[in-house]
């Protein structure tokens, strides 16, 4: 496997620029600045220092004992994003694109968010660092993550619901992109996952893979050995490259990103991209997309509202072209079990998105030998999902 | 033999006109009530029309044009319905006729036959707001094989090194986007868009067009003194939404494109 992207941003047939002309200037411009702070020490280090301070890095490596004990089979570890400041993945590169926006003299930042977890680290950047920042959220999204719209309000920030199309994720985006086309002299775009437009998805990649750095130095320590398997979420895939990306030249160690199964991929009602979906552009990417016949974009369906995406990021396309890593699904009802399991087992809530990946794990681990070891990336807490639970069971609180 | 594009604007240039560019959401609110303002638009003024393709995720489309998007994809229309649209209106008009899509649906179509089939339907150009030169190798070959000019955008916010880059590239008309943002919005700055529009014409020899933000007779009149092609969207399709239940719709937006038109051919003559 050749080093990706190459310089027009492509992961092999996948990733690209697929923007209005108004952007490019921007998205060159993103690109050389990144390459410069890529290579500065300075940069680094302040981008060291806030990870560490501030967001709590390096975050636990986890053995989880009784959730082990009850599958029966592999060692269960769990990366805890869930104990970043802001309570999931998303600060990291949140911070790093922070900082960025301050190098570049951007008064002003924005972000979509779709489960609210990107929007409340985006915003907490912004109060960190003095910048100005509205946050675009589809409407039914603001339903389903009512708490996540007032922290961000709270931080500070300017929450923009967005009443198009499948008013979730996608259109959030959408708007973001408008909003920057619109303010690009003044704006930096803090998009939230691997996805979108070249430099994003390599640039979010690398603040991201910290994950895997740090999961792959505090395995060796605990165990000596690298792992079999790793698992994470994927809705636009960022937590899920940020663990693989440390791990990709040790060809044994077996990656597996889960997608949102929703209803079930039969029931149409689902985010599973690859299972039902094909190639194709959207926001500024070529990557595996739900579409119809048309090239209209499908409307997705998960319980969690980080998962809910048409499109998965470029990178994961390739890797899955290449038998690199793998991909599967869970249902809403699996990650729902899930959810309880960690709870009742370990005292973990994990957040929705990252109770998918618990619930493969569930169906995996038994099926591994005793003495082999599983890593699985708890992406974010799930505070969030709370008040979205017991209104799925009927419960008023 | 020279195209459809190219005559329009060698015959305008002749008669000392500007082209008007009208852009219509394809199937808003119906494929026959597209093709009936086709007809209508060309007999009030229009030279050259832009048929837009809806797409579910209209990037760089303000709320109007999305609007529009998400009436003709109710009402059922394809990329393939369109193609057949336009095979029938050959029939009727040679206005030159140019599609404005997002890459998706020609990806999903298949670029080569797309090419193929939009050439042989009828069409006389391709707008794609999401592809920049630098993305369209894969249509290149495929368009060039068909006949159909790649018609590319250029904007505020371009550098001089792309400035060259993507006026060189594009075929038919430079589309010179006015303003820094999405369709629809309000032009500002005309001084700019007039001192850009002079460094594009500085380095290729087709026409350039001016749009997003033309949205008043007034405002055309003011950019026919400064570029080749005047297009209007939004503020037509603005008018499609608000008669859409009225009997006479088109006859009402019709009378809208007249208007532009005559403030248009004022100015050329007062410019002469």
């Amino acid at each position: 496997m050749s080093v990706v992207p190459n310089k027009q941003g492509r992961f092999g047939a996948y990733g690209g620029r697929y923007v209005p002309e108004t952007l490019m200037p921007a998205l060159l411009e993103l690109e050389q600045e990144y390459a410069l702070v890529k290579k500065d020490k300075s940069f680094q280090s302040e981008l060291a220092y806030y990870l560490k301070q501030y967001a709590g890095r390096p975050t636990s490596l986890y053995f989880a004992q009784r959730l082990t004990k009850r599958l029966g089979g592999a060692k269960v570890y769990l990366k805890r994003e869930d104990l970043c400041h802001t309570g999931a993945h998303k600060i990291n590169n949140a911070i790093g694109q922070g900082l960025l926006a301050r190098r570049m003299k951007k008064p002003r930042i924005i972000a979509e968010t779709g489960a609210g977890q990107h929007g409340v680290a985006t915003a907490t950047v912004a109060a960190l660092f003095g910048l100005q920042c509205e946050i675009y959220m589809g409407t039914d999204d603001m339903q389903r993550q009512a708490l996540n719209v007032f922290r961000m309000r709270l931080l500070g920030s300017t929450v923009t619901g967005v009443d198009a199309g499948s008013r979730t994720l996608k259109d959030a985006i959408s708007e973001a992109m408008r909003d920057w086309t619109t303010n690009i002299r003044t704006t930096h775009y803090i998009l939230g996952s691997v996805l979108g437009a070249h430099p994003y998805p390599m640039m979010i990649r690398d603040f991201q893979s910290i994950i895997g750095r740090e999961a792959r130095r505090q395995i060796l320590a605990a165990e000596g050995r690298l792992p079999d398997c790793l698992i994470a979420c994927v809705g636009g895939g960022s937590n899920a490259i940020g663990l693989f990306h440390a791990f990709i030249k040790d060809k044994k160690v077996k990656m597996i990103g889960v997608e949102a199964g929703g209803l079930g991929v039969a029931s149409g009602k689902h985010a599973a991209r690859f299972e039902g979906g094909k190639p194709g552009v959207l926001q500024g990417t070529m990557t595996y997309l739900l579409q119809g016949e048309d090239g209209q974009v499908n409307l997705t369906h998960s319980v969690s509202a980080g998962l809910d995406y048409a499109a998965i990021g470029p990178e994961h396309s390739y890797l899955r072209d290449q038998g690199r890593a793998s991909y599967t699904s869970v249902t809403d009802d699996e990650a729902m079990a899930a959810f309880d399991v960690l709870a009742r087992e370990e005292g973990i809530m994990p957040a929705l998105e990252s109770a998918h990946a618990i619930a493969h794990a569930m169906k995996v681990a038994p099926k591994m030998k005793k003495n082999q070891l599983l890593v699985v990336n708890l992406s974010g807490r799930g505070d969030k999902d709370v008040q979205q639970i017991a209104k799925m069971r009927g419960i008023s609180l | 033999m020279t195209s459809r594009l190219d005559r329009t604007f060698a015959l305008l240039r002749e008669r000392g006109e500007k082209a008007l560019i009208t852009y219509v959401m394809a199937g808003d609110p119906s494929l026959q009530t597209t093709e009936e303002l086709v007809v209508e638009l060309e007999r009030a003024g229009a030279d050259i029309i832009e048929l837009g393709v809806p797409f579910s995720d209209p990037i760089a489309d303000g709320p109007v044009i999305q609007q529009a998007a998400e009436r003709a994809l109710r009402s059922g229309t394809t990329l393939r319905s369109i193609l057949s649209m336009v095979t029938s209106l050959r029939v009727k008009t040679q206005i030159p006729l140019v599609l404005m899509a997002y890459y998706n649906n020609i990806h999903a179509f298949g670029p080569e036959r797309f090419c193929h089939e939009a050439a042989k339907a009828g069409i006389d150009g391709l707008i794609l707001p999401d592809m920049p030169p630098d993305e369209a190798g894969p249509l290149r070959g495929p368009a060039a094989a068909a006949g159909l000019p790649l018609i590319f955008l250029l904007a505020p916010t371009s550098t001089p090194e792309r400035r060259t880059f993507v006026a060189r590239q594009s075929q038919g008309f430079v589309y010179y986007v006015s303003l820094t943002g999405i369709t629809g919005a309000k032009l500002v700055n005309l001084d700019d868009v007039a001192k850009n529009v002079e460094k594009i014409k500085k380095i290729t020899k087709v026409p350039v067009a001016v749009g997003f933000g033309v949205a008043t007779p007034e405002d055309a009149a003011k950019v026919t003194a400064i570029a080749d092609g005047v297009i209007v969207g939004s503020a037509i399709v603005k008018q499609i939404a608000a008669y859409q239940q009225k009997p006479d719709m088109v006859r009402q937006v019709a009378e809208f494109v007249h208007s532009l038109k005559t403030a248009m051919n004022a100015a050329s003559l007062k410019n002469r």
